[in-house]
């Protein structure tokens, strides 16, 4: 169960920190891991994140290989090599960037490269648009990556490093996608703690994949071409792989918690074990609704929060643990599956089958629409009756 | 200039292509492995783009390939290879690999993905100076997915998306001249070569991997699927490309042009163009201008690439007619 801090902690805490977007704190997490290689082509909202990480290169802070490869296809591509060669890669992207680098974002799955990819979540074209939702990363979805949502500028730095030992885990092995929201997070700053430089160096450690390609010794031939009698077993493969994630990061989540003293978890509680009702969202809107949340509960409403934080694998358990005592869900998805309800409440409605709690789902912030708190107090107000809006609602729309 | 008995030690020495894999008999694309890669004194690293060569070499659990092998997809071999050669640089630079062995890194993709889907990908590994060498084997059309054209098929060819027909006489347009396009991003080597004469491949292969930053060499390679001659035919057919002039061999060595073999008797396209199922519509009367078309741009090509190697010839050590050059080859 999540409390706020204390005065006094807060207080300590805003001593120690330093002011910093969440762009600025991946960078900074990239500049203490320092990869070997870092491929990469500019887009909005990233651009702070390589702008930042390349002075820190360039002032001889960082001494990762960055290429400024011709396109995000050739980021990923670039990387796909890196990772496969022998070197601990990273990139960042957002939107289409992210969209060009789908083919190859399979490839690195199925691949098994840890390549470790900083998303700054933004609006898919059409029409084009820079500002946040999640429609970016979800056109990874069933690709076979990892994949986080995190809430404010900590965290964006916490999971980028978190990620690395987490994807080079020998039974997970896989690409990780940190997504923090564009704008709202990447481009806003908060006090954040930095780890010191060699904490951070010795908590990631050494990068060690099992076949190398620059193993001249062992010469291995990667990426060959599968038919019917093999394909299918490599993609079970992709799923066992999957499969380890939850107790692979738990294990780093642990050892991080010892090193900073921040502990996390797939998913987030708030203020959820006596909820009558209760809404399930990811990312920045979170901070928002906790706001709300307590002021809700000040007035004496059972209401409550859960952040899901790893969207891949989804935590079905562990959600249905969170929420399965509640009775009336509403699931706001900040990207659409046209033609069907939201991605999240999708995974929600499967993890809670049969538990029994009404549900609602909510579209919201689409191409970076804001959310207030009178958004939020009305979806708890519409969750006291949820069989009245069984259909998908459109939170600060014009219709 | 290489011997035979050269390549086939280099091959006793260390078999970096074995057999085994299901590429058709006739077919050009294995000649350009072998002599690549018997050419190359280091360690190599090889990257593929997706094709008849991935495809054909590497079904799982299987492959022929005893060097380090990289297939990522279709557009973007020389991307991965970027990344592969940072990251030996960066391994090196952090003391993880040895900096005193070096590696030698090959890209080799067919016309589809060298001429078209995987152009930008190239252009910009050129552009940033990767130290690779990229192989285009040439067969003019994708023939992995069933002999389509390209913008490496020739004027007039017949493929499966360009056929002859009623009102067509075959491919309209011209082919892209990708050799000169890679010549434009001012690198230190580029070649045009075929696999009918190993010993000049052989020779640029050598002469490209010494120079400093990306190398390119497009080389001719048959098809006999795609190209319809008889299979035993290959090497002849890629032999008259070369002595008719639609294929001349040529090198650009930091900028400045020659060419590197003259054909003693300059063979009629027609010849050519005979021995090919793909052109055979262009023999029906009513295609004749074509025909003329075709003879006439190889002409006027050759004079072109004949007064740039008079221009430059002053920069080379001279050479004989119908003599390939040597690797003793002095920039003067
Ligand atoms: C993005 C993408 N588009 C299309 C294809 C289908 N495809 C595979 S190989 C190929 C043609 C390859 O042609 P080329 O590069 O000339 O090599 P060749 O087949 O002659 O060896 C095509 C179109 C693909 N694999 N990926």
């Amino acid at each position: 169960m999540k409390t706020k801090p204390t005065e006094a902690e807060r207080i300590e805490m805003l001593r120690r920190a330093k002011l910093l977007t969440g762009a600025e704190g991946a960078a900074h997490a990239m500049r203490q891991i320092n990869p070997d290689v870092f491929p990469v082509y500019p887009i909005t909202p990233q651009t702070p994140i390589i702008q930042t990480f390349s002075k820190f290169v360039a002032d001889g802070e960082a001494s990762t290989e960055i290429i400024n490869v011709e396109s995000e296809h050739s980021a990923m591509s670039a990387a796909i090599g890196a990772a496969t060669a022998g070197g601990r890669t990273m990139t960042a992207t957002a939107s289409q960037g992210l969209a060009l680098m789908i083919e190859n974002i399979y490839i690195a799955a199925s691949m098994r490269l840890p390549i470790v990819l900083a998303i700054g979540n933004r609006a898919l074209s059409g029409p084009i648009n820079i500002h946040c939702d999640h429609s970016d990363s979800m056109l990874a979805r069933d690709s076979g990556v990892i994949q986080f949502f995190v809430e404010n500028a900590q965290e964006a730095y916490d999971f980028m490093i978190m990620s690395v030992p987490l994807a080079e885990n020998h039974d997970v092995l896989l690409p990780v996608l940190v997504g923090q929201d564009g704008f709202t997070i990447t481009h806003t700053a908060e006090p954040i703690l930095l780890e010191e430089d060699e904490d951070v160096q010795n908590f990631v450690g050494e990068y060690e994949i099992p076949y190398p390609l620059l193993n001249l010794q062992k010469p291995t031939t990667q990426g060959p071409f599968d038919m019917p009698d093999y394909y299918f077993e490599h993609k079970r493969q992709q799923q066992a792989a999957m499969d380890a994630v939850p107790d692979a990061f738990d294990t780093v989540a642990n050892h991080y918690a010892a090193l900073t003293g921040r502990r996390y978890d797939a998913i987030e509680e708030y203020r959820l074990e006596d909820a009558e009702r209760a809404i399930v969202v990811m990312g920045s809107s979170a901070g928002t609704m906790k706001e709300v949340v307590d002021d809700l509960r000040e007035q004496g409403e059972a209401v409550g929060l859960l952040k899901v934080r790893m969207f891949r694998p989804f935590p079905t358990k562990k959600v249905r643990e969170a929420l399965g005592h509640v009775q009336k869900v509403a699931v706001l998805d900040r990207a659409m599956s046209f033609g069907s309800k939201g991605p999240l409440y999708m995974e929600v409605a499967e993890a809670l089958f049969g538990a029994g709690p009404s549900m609602q789902n909510y579209v919201f912030g689409l191409g970076g629409r804001d959310l207030f708190p009178a958004d939020i107090r009305q979806v708890f107000e519409n969750l006291k009756n949820p069989e009245e809006m069984r259909e998908m609602q459109y939170i600060g729309i014009r219709e | 200039m290489p011997t035979i008995k050269q390549l086939a030690a280099n091959e006793a020495k260390e078999k970096r292509f074995r057999g085994g894999h299901s590429l058709c008999s006739g077919c050009g694309i294995p000649i350009v492995v072998r002599t690549v890669l018997n050419s190359i004194e280091t360690p190599v690293v090889v990257v593929n783009a997706t094709g008849c060569l991935e495809v054909a070499t590497t079904r799982f659990p299987n492959t022929a390939w005893n060097v380090p092998w990289l297939h990522v997809a279709f557009e973007n071999a020389a991307a991965a290879a970027s990344g592969v050669e940072s990251a030996y640089r960066a391994l090196v630079k952090r003391g993880k690999l040895p900096a005193d062995e070096p590696v030698t890194f090959v890209v080799f993709g067919g016309d589809g993905g060298t001429y078209d889907i995987g152009l930008q990908s190239l252009s910009g590994a050129l552009e940033r100076g990767h130290q690779f060498l990229y192989v285009c084997y040439d067969n003019e059309a994708y023939m992995n997915t069933g002999i389509q054209r390209s913008s490496a098929t020739p004027f007039g060819a017949s493929t499966t998306t360009s056929p002859e027909g009623k009102i067509s006489f075959g491919k309209a347009q011209q082919r892209k001249d990708l050799t000169a396009i890679a010549e434009a991003h001012h690198v230190n080597y580029v070649g045009q070569s075929a696999i009918s004469h190993w010993h000049d491949l052989s020779d640029k292969v050598k002469r490209a991997v010494e120079v400093d930053g990306p190398a390119f060499i497009n080389v001719l390679s048959t098809c006999q699927l795609g190209w319809r001659h008889e299979p035993r035919e290959a090497v002849k057919v890629a032999q008259l490309a070369v002595d008719t002039l639609f294929w001349p061999l040529y090198e650009v060595v930091k900028g400045r042009f020659r060419l590197t073999h003259i054909p003693e008797e300059i063979v009629p396209i027609e010849t050519w163009l005979r021995m090919q199922g793909r052109f055979k519509h262009l023999f029906k009367e009513e295609n004749a201008g074509a025909l003329e078309v075709i003879q006439q741009q190889i002409f006027d090509e050759w004079e072109r690439l004949k007064e740039r190697d008079r221009n430059d010839r002053a920069h080379f050590a001279p050479l004989q007619k119908d003599q390939t050059f040597t690797t003793e080859f002095e920039m003067v």
